[in-house]
C-alpha cells in the first residue's frame, strides 16, 4: 500500500526506470539478489505514517521533490572541499568516496595484502561479496534497504583477512554532491574474517546547497569469530541533504562490535536504522549514540539488537540534545530469543531539550522470550535549567560558554568512550560550534 | 564602591524592594538582617542580575558603572560575586573545569590571556588550602551530591578563586554546623581587604561573632529601616524585629 503523495516516487521507481539489470552492477553473481530485492521493494511499498517503524517520521514530505537516480561520476573534488570532513591531527589511512564511489587518487589506502579496500563494483568476483551481499536478516523487511539493493550504483568493499589488522584507523570520507536533486544510493560491505581487527571512522560532507541530495545508504558488516570492529560514524553535512542510513551488523561467536553514531547539524532529515544480529555466543556489542539537532532538523534513530543465542552482552547508550525547533526520535528494540539464555542487554536513552519548541519521542522496546537474562532499558528527558544557566553566568561565564559547558557535560558519557583523541577533539569542537551557532540564530 | 539609590524591584508583578538606599565603600563589611520576606535575598538577586526580577525605579552604581545595565556575566566580570543561598547542582560539569572556564571568561573580558594550566593548578591548590576545602570535591561534578555544608564551602572557595571586589553572601551560614560556620567565616575574613567590600545576608547574630561587620542594616518590607554597628545585631537577637516594624508603621502614619 502506498499513499497518493508517495505514488509519484513509488511509480517512478517501479515503472519509470529500467530494472536492476540495466543499472551499473557489481557483476552478474549478485544480479538475482538485486532482482529479488526489487520485487521485495515493489511489494513492501514505501512507508507511511501508519507504518509502525515510521510513525514519528513523515518520510513522504521528504520524497515530494523530483529526484534523478542517474549518478554522475564526480571526480573533480578538491582537497579544499574535503576540509569539512577531515579531522585535524588524525593519523589515518583515508578512503574518499564521491557519491559512494571510491576515488583512489584522493585516498591513501593501506598497502596490506591481507586487507582489501575497493569499489564494490571491482569486487564482483569476490567470494565474500557473493556470500554476504544483502543477506542480513534485518534488511529484508525494509523497503529503503530493498530499494538500495536493487539500484545501488557503487560503494565500498572492505575485507580483512584472518588475523589482519591495521596500524592506524581507516578514515572514510563521504562526499555527496548533486547538480540536480538526486537520490544517491551507496552500498558498502565490510567483512572481517576470524580474529581480524579494524577501526573505521566515517565523516561526510555535502558540496552543493542548490540541489537536494537524498542519500539512501546501506552498510552491511560481518564479523567472523573473534573479530573486532570499532566503527565511528560522524554524520554532519549541509542543510539541503536527507539521509537514510542502514547499518546492519552480523556478529559471530566471540566477536566485538563497538559502534558510535554522531548525528550533528545540518541535514534536514537523518534516519538511522542500526541493527545487530548476534548469531554466535560470547559476543560483545556496544552502541553509543549522540545526536545534536538544531533549527528544523529531524533526527530519527532506530536501533535493534537481536540476541539469537546464549551468552551475549549488549550495551546501548543514546543521548540526544535538541535545540531550536529540532525533533528527535529514538526507538530502541532489544529482542532476546528463547535460546538466548544468560543474555546481558542494557539500553538507555537520555535527552536534553534546550528550547521550548524542541521535542523528542522515545520508545524503548524489550521483547524477552528467555527466562535467565539480565536486561534493562530506560529513558529520560530533561529540560535545560534556567537556574543552572544563571548560576554559571553569575560566575562570569557567558551564555554561549555556559550552554556549551552543559552540552559537553551531557555528552561526556559518549565522547569519553571515543578512544581516538583527535576524533574526540574534533567532536567537542563541532559540538561547541553548533551550540554556539544555535544561540546566535 | 557600590551605591544603591531608591531601588524599586518587583517579581511577577509583586513589589519587593520599595525604595532602598545603601552606600558601601571599599574595605567595608555590611550585614543585612531582617524578618522573613523582607526582601533580603531579592536584593541579592537584583544585584546579581537574576532575570525574573524587574527593576522599576532607581539605580545601582558599581565602581562608576551602571550595574543594572550589565548582563549577569558582565557583573561577575566587573568583580561582583554572589554566594548562593541554594547553590545549583550541575551534573557532568566538573568543579575544576567550571572554575577554569569562569576564570578564563573573566580574563578574556579584561583582555588577559587564558591562564596556563600550571598556573591554574597552583592557584587552585593555594585557595583550596586557604579555604580548607576538600580537594576530593574539586574533580567531582559541580555540587552534585555535595552535603549542604560542602555546597556552602564550595561557594566560598569559588569566591576565593575568582577574587571579586564586592561579594554578597546570601545566608551562607544557614544549614551550617558550628565548625563549618567557623571555617566559612575564617575563609571570608582571609579575603577581606582595603580594596574589597562585602554584603553578608543573615538571619542570625551568630555569624557576626566571626565576621565582624562595620555596619548592620535591618531590611523590612523592601526598605532599610535601621542602620547601626555590630551592637544592633545583638539588640535584634534579644528583641526580635517587631519593635522596628512598629517604628516604621509610626513613621508612615505621621
Amino acid at each position: 500500500m502506498t499513499s497518493d503523495i508517495n505514488k509519484s516516487f513509488y511509480d517512478f521507481i517501479s515503472n519509470g526506470i529500467p530494472g536492476p539489470e540495466q543499472q551499473a552492477a557489481a557483476g552478474n553473481a549478485i544480479l538475482p539478489a538485486r532482482k529479488e530485492a526489487f520485487s521485495r521493494f515493489r511489494s513492501l511499498g514505501l512507508p507511511t505514517l501508519k507504518t509502525e517503524e515510521w510513525r514519528y517520521t513523515n518520510i513522504q514530505r521528504y520524497l515530494k521533490d523530483a529526484f534523478t537516480l542517474a549518478e554522475e561520476e564526480q571526480s573533480t573534488v578538491t582537497a579544499e572541499q574535503l576540509k569539512g570532513a577531515s579531522i585535524p591531527k588524525l593519523d589515518s589511512y583515508t578512503a574518499v568516496l564521491v557519491n559512494g564511489r571510491l576515488q583512489p587518487s584522493l585516498s591513501q589506502l593501506p598497502a596490506d595484502g591481507k586487507i582489501t579496500i575497493s569499489r564494490i563494483s571491482d569486487a564482483a568476483g569476490n567470494a565474500s561479496l557473493q556470500t554476504w551481499f544483502d543477506k542480513h536478516p534485518h534488511l529484508q523487511k525494509q523497503s529503503f534497504a530493498a530499494l538500495n539493493a536493487a539500484f545501488f550504483a557503487d560503494g565500498l568493499f572492505i575485507e580483512a583477512g584472518v588475523n589482519a589488522s591495521l596500524d592506524k584507523p581507516l578514515h572514510i570520507i563521504h562526499v555527496y554532491t548533486a547538480a540536480v536533486n538526486a537520490f544517491i544510493q551507496p552500498r558498502h560491505l565490510v567483512v572481517l574474517h576470524k580474529s581480524a581487527t579494524l577501526e573505521i571512522i566515517e565523516t561526510s560532507v555535502g558540496l552543493n546547497e542548490a540541489a537536494i541530495a537524498f542519500v539512501n545508504s546501506v552498510t552491511e558488516v560481518v564479523l567472523e569469530e573473534n573479530a573486532e570492529l570499532w566503527h565511528y560514524n560522524v554524520q554532519s553535512t549541509i542543510k539541503n541533504s536527507r539521509h537514510i542510513y542502514h547499518t546492519s551488523a552480523l556478529q559471530k561467536a566471540d566477536s566485538r562490535y563497538h559502534h558510535f553514531n554522531f548525528t550533528l547539524p545540518a541535514a534536514e532529515l537523518t534516519r538511522n536504522n542500526l541493527s545487530v544480529a548476534l548469531t554466535g555466543s560470547n559476543t560483545e556489542t556496544n552502541l553509543h549514540g549522540l545526536f545534536l539537532a538544531t533549527e528544523q532538523q529531524h533526527v530519527d534513530n532506530h536501533t535493534f539488537v537481536d540476541h539469537q543465542v546464549a551468552h551475549c552482552n549488549s550495551n546501548e547508550l543514546y543521548k540526544g540534545v535538541l535545540l531550536d525547533n529540532a525533533k528527535g526520535v529514538f526507538t530502541g528494540k532489544i529482542m532476546v530469543h528463547q535460546d538466548a539464555q544468560k543474555t546481558n542487554a542494557f539500553q538507555q536513552n537520555n535527552n536534553l531539550l534546550m528550547s521550548e519548541k524542541a521535542n523528542i519521542n522515545s520508545q524503548p522496546q524489550l521483547e524477552i522470550y528467555a527466562d535467565d537474562v539480565k536486561c534493562s532499558h530506560g529513558f529520560t528527558v530533561g529540560r535545560f535549567s534556567e537556574e543552572a544557566l544563571f548560576y554559571l553566568r553569575s560566575r562570569g561565564i557567558g551564555e554561549e560558554a555556559a550552554k556549551t559547558l552543559m552540552v559537553n557535560a551531557f555528552a561526556f558519557d559518549i565522547t569519553d568512550q571515543v578512544h581516538i583523541p583527535a576524533l574526540q577533539e574534533f567532536l567537542s569542537d563541532k559540538i561547541r560550534r553548533y551550540v554556539t551557532g544555535a544561540i546566535n540564530n | 564602591m557600590l551605591t544603591i539609590k531608591n531601588l524599586h524591584a518587583e517579581v511577577d508583578g509583586k513589589k519587593i524592594l520599595k525604595g532602598l538606599n545603601l552606600e558601601i565603600k571599599a574595605g567595608e563589611m555590611h550585614a543585612i538582617m531582617g524578618p522573613n520576606g523582607a526582601g533580603k535575598s531579592s536584593l541579592a538577586s537584583v544585584l546579581a542580575g537574576r532575570e525574573n526580577y524587574t527593576v522599576t525605579e532607581g539605580e545601582v552604581i558599581f565602581d562608576g558603572k551602571n550595574l543594572l545595565d550589565l548582563s549577569p556575566e558582565d557583573r561577575a566580570r566587573e568583580g561582583l560575586f554572589l554566594a548562593f543561598q541554594y547553590p545549583v547542582e550541575i551534573p557532568g560539569v566538573s568543579n575544576l573545569n567550571f572554575l577554569k572556564t569562569a576564570l578564563n571568561e573573566i580574563r578574556t573580558y579584561h583582555n588577559l590571556p587564558a591562564m596556563e594550566a600550571k598556573e591554574f593548578l597552583k592557584l587552585t591548590k593555594e585557595k583550596q588550602q586557604m579555604m580548607d576545602f576538600n580537594a576530593n570535591l574539586m574533580n567531582r561534578s559541580l555540587n552534585e551530591g555535595f552535603s549542604g555544608g560542602e555546597k556552602k564551602r564550595n561557594e566560598v572557595f569559588q569566591m576565593a578563586m575568582l577574587d571579586p571586589k564586592f561579594a554578597i553572601l546570601d545566608e551562607t551560614d544557614s544549614g551550617l554546623d558550628i565548625d563549618a560556620l567557623r571555617i566559612v567565616a575564617n575563609g571570608v575574613n582571609k579575603l577581606r581587604g582595603a580594596d574589597k567590600a562585602f554584603m553578608v545576608i543573615t538571619h542570625y547574630q551568630r555569624l557576626l561573632d566571626y565576621i565582624v561587620p562595620d555596619f548592620v542594616h535591618v531590611l523590612a518590607d523592601g526598605v532599610i529601616v535601621k542602620t547601626g554597628n555590630k551592637d544592633l545585631a545583638l539588640e535584634l537577637e534579644e528583641k526580635g524585629y517587631d519593635w522596628l516594624k512598629e517604628d516604621v508603621h509610626q513613621k508612615e502614619s505621621v
